[in-house]
């Protein structure tokens, strides 16, 4: 009898904390907090909370405010699609904001399908996310775009015909952006001189390295996160191979050059937006982020921050919080004001928008130019 | 023809990486019959040790060699702290269960240390201080030495005949291999086999430490998971060389290293960890005790 009461007791507090409470909105988000590409959670993570708080601290929407729950992935499929499955059945969300990495999507998106709870993801990339149905949205541009974008810098201003791809077989996003790049390089004339992998995790990379070199490219793509890129940017110099390095948005971040040092200097990446922006909606964003959270966003947090906008303020815009108002609104997204751009969602959910070539300078980012779809 | 020179280079510098790692796995299951798992979450707690000793002392942008011999030997006592906290509360109180109960603690001990790893010193990867610069020693054509790869081959072969004199050409040495033999005998004979067993602990976690030293210099990213990978290859190299022989430590991991090259050389990049643990599986069928171990029957 005492441990049934005491089992009531400890059961008690659950119960109740699944009550919803009547003056709040809650949005769910899950983002690998911890893992190996952590630091892409934590950013993203910021930019939804500084766009909550701003809009907390405006008065809410329709009279509520909003609070967040934000579950930890731990940077795995699985965790993620369990998360998000907590989201849905004990704290019951409204709408979810998604993950950044696009295999952490691809697991999360098609349960909060099924639910028919809105999902907006901030930085997935990759085609197959948004595939998952028509709850599933995202603020971001997609890989063959960004491949895309690098092959055509590529030939039209770095002027190369010789390119070599070094690509992290194990990550989807990585995998898309090297076959659109292939696939468009060589539509133009250019020719793919190696095509070698390597796995998320590995440290050593010479020997990949040193089967490009045989191959003399002019430049090498090599599409993977950050971690890898700085010490194979370091162990391509230390080969001697000389040549550019070009790469997508998972190279966005402090830790590229800090890993990279010198070698990382003077490479190249596509990303969403550039903080040498001058658009007064970009210069205010910065400021904001820097106020609270005492470093300049990179474009992972200006897509949480975007996400949770368009997201929010489709919520304002459903005449009721059910999973279907705030999809139609969601999908009725055209010409928002992002950060990363102007952002209007097409009939596949996904985001059109220009993208920029970057260049990377020691810890500052150079823009280097704009391509549009 | 330059390019295979340079494979081998690559690879004779990979295979000395993996054998500072796989020492400390083939002392202890020399000594103990047990494979001590969390020795490469050790080497992994050493890495983050010399990264804010280095940051707290005020050395991290100071390469030389007092830097890398300081840090190695803060490494190598904080390595040997925890080597022998882990003994201490999670082994020695299993010493007289099954082998496989030992076992599953040590992969329990390992993935703490992962995952507390994650909590206490953050999830997102550190950049390791510089300890020495790294030059070119000597340039043939397009292939070059350099002295960072000579640096960890240099200790890589230190540490094995350091282990090699100190089992068979001390006291102590002696009274390690005793343990081994039978701990109960030993102890008739005077051997207190739980200071030995300690002494074990502290000389295993040590090498991690020299290890994580050495790693961390030549690939300056390091993140709590970083020991899981080279971890299982290092232990691979060790049983393929003969798991408790030194020396065969010492050849497994090259045996490794050099094959992993080769096979992202001349096969595909993919295959990288398949083959190399596919070697594995064809040496211990042909040779079940591995390349330089000796086979023994159990007695019951």
């Amino acid at each position: 009898m005492k441990k049934l009461l005491l089992a009531l007791i400890l059961v008690l507090p659950l119960v109740s904390g699944c009550t919803k409470k009547e003056n709040e909105i809650v949005i769910g988000e899950y983002d690998s907090l911890t893992g190996s590409d952590a630091t892409f959670g934590l950013s993203s993570n910021k930019g939804v909370r500084l766009a909550l708080d701003e809009i907390n601290a405006a008065g809410g929407v329709k009279g509520k405010k909003i609070s967040l729950v934000t579950l930890d992935d731990q940077g795995k499929n699985e965790e993620a699609a369990s998360a998000v499955t907590r989201l849905i059945t004990q704290n019951n969300v409204v709408a979810i904001i998604g993950g950044v990495a696009s295999g952490r999507s691809k697991a999360a998106a098609p349960i909060a399908q099924s639910n028919k709870v809105p999902f907006v993801s901030p930085a997935s990339t990759n085609p197959d996310v948004t595939k998952a149905g028509d709850y599933v949205f995202r603020v971001c541009f997609i890989d063959p775009f960004q491949g895309m974008v690098m092959a055509k810098f590529a030939k039209e201003n770095l002027k190369i015909k010789k390119a070599a791809i070094l690509r992290d077989v194990k990550n989807d996003y990585s995998v898309g952006l090297a076959d659109v790049f292939a696939a468009e390089f060589k539509k133009g004339g250019g020719e793919i001189v190696a095509d070698l992998s390597y796995q998320a995790g590995d440290i050593d990379f010479k020997a990949q390295l040193t089967q490009i070199r045989s191959k003399n490219p002019e430049a090498i793509y090599v599409p993977g996160y950050y971690t890898e890129v700085g010490l194979i940017a370091q162990q391509a110099r230390q080969l001697g191979v000389k040549v550019p390095l070009m790469g997508g948005d998972g190279w966005d971040s402090d830790k590229l050059y800090e890993i990279g040092k010198e070698a990382i200097n003077g490479n190249y990446y596509s990303n969403h937006y550039t903080t040498e922006s001058t658009d007064p909606a970009v210069t205010e964003f910065i400021k904001k982020f820097k106020a609270k959270y005492n470093e300049t966003p990179d474009a992972l947090a200006a897509l949480g921050y975007d996400a949770a906008k368009i997201l929010v303020a489709a919520i304002e815009r459903a005449p009721d919080l059910s999973g279907k108002a705030i999809r139609d609104e969601l999908s009725k997204t055209k010409d928002f004001p992002g950060v990363t751009g102007k952002i209007s969602l097409n009939e596949n959910r996904d985001a059109v928008k220009s993208a920029v070539v970057i260049q990377v300078d020691g810890n500052n980012r150079k823009f280097v130019t704009t391509i549009n779809p | 023809m330059q390019d295979f020179v340079q494979h081998l280079i690559n690879g004779v510098s990979l295979g000395s990486i993996y054998a500072l790692i796989a020492l400390g796995y083939t002392m202890v299951y020399g000594i103990l019959k047990m494979i001590n798992f969390a020795h490469s979450d050790v080497y992994m707690v050493g890495a983050f040790a010399a990264y804010y000793f280095a940051r707290w002392l005020g050395i991290e942008n100071n390469p030389g060699f007092s830097t890398l011999l300081t840090l190695i030997v803060i490494t190598m006592i904080c390595c040997s702290l925890l080597g022998l906290v882990i003994e201490r509360l999670a082994y020695r109180p299993l010493r007289n269960s099954p082998k496989l109960n030992v076992l599953i603690t040590a992969i329990g001990v390992s993935l703490f240390l992962q995952y507390s790893g994650q909590v206490v010193f953050g999830a997102d990867p550190k950049v390791f201080p510089e300890v020495m610069k790294d030059f070119v020693i000597l340039s043939i054509g397009i292939v070059e030495i350099r002295s960072f790869d000579v640096t960890v081959l240099g200790v890589g072969i230190v540490a094995m005949l350091g282990l090699q004199f100190l089992l068979f050409k001390t006291k102590i040495g002696r009274a390690m291999r005793a343990v081994s033999a039978n701990p109960m005998v030993a102890s008739l004979m005077g051997v207190n086999p739980d200071r030995i067993i300690a002494f074990t602990f502290i000389v295993g976690s040590s090498l991690a430490g020299i290890g994580s030293v050495l790693v961390g210099m030549k690939y300056p990213k390091i993140d709590p998971l970083m020991g899981m990978m080279i971890g299982m290859k290092a232990f691979v190299a060790a049983v393929l060389g003969g798991i408790g022989n030194v020396g065969g430590a010492v050849l497994g991991a090259m045996i490794m290293g050099l094959s992993e090259e080769m096979v992202v050389a001349y096969l595909s990049s993919t295959y990288r960890d398949a083959l190399a643990f596919g070697i594995l599986i064809v040496i211990l069928i042909f040779k079940p005790a591995g390349l330089l171990g000796k086979y023994s029957v159990e007695k019951v």
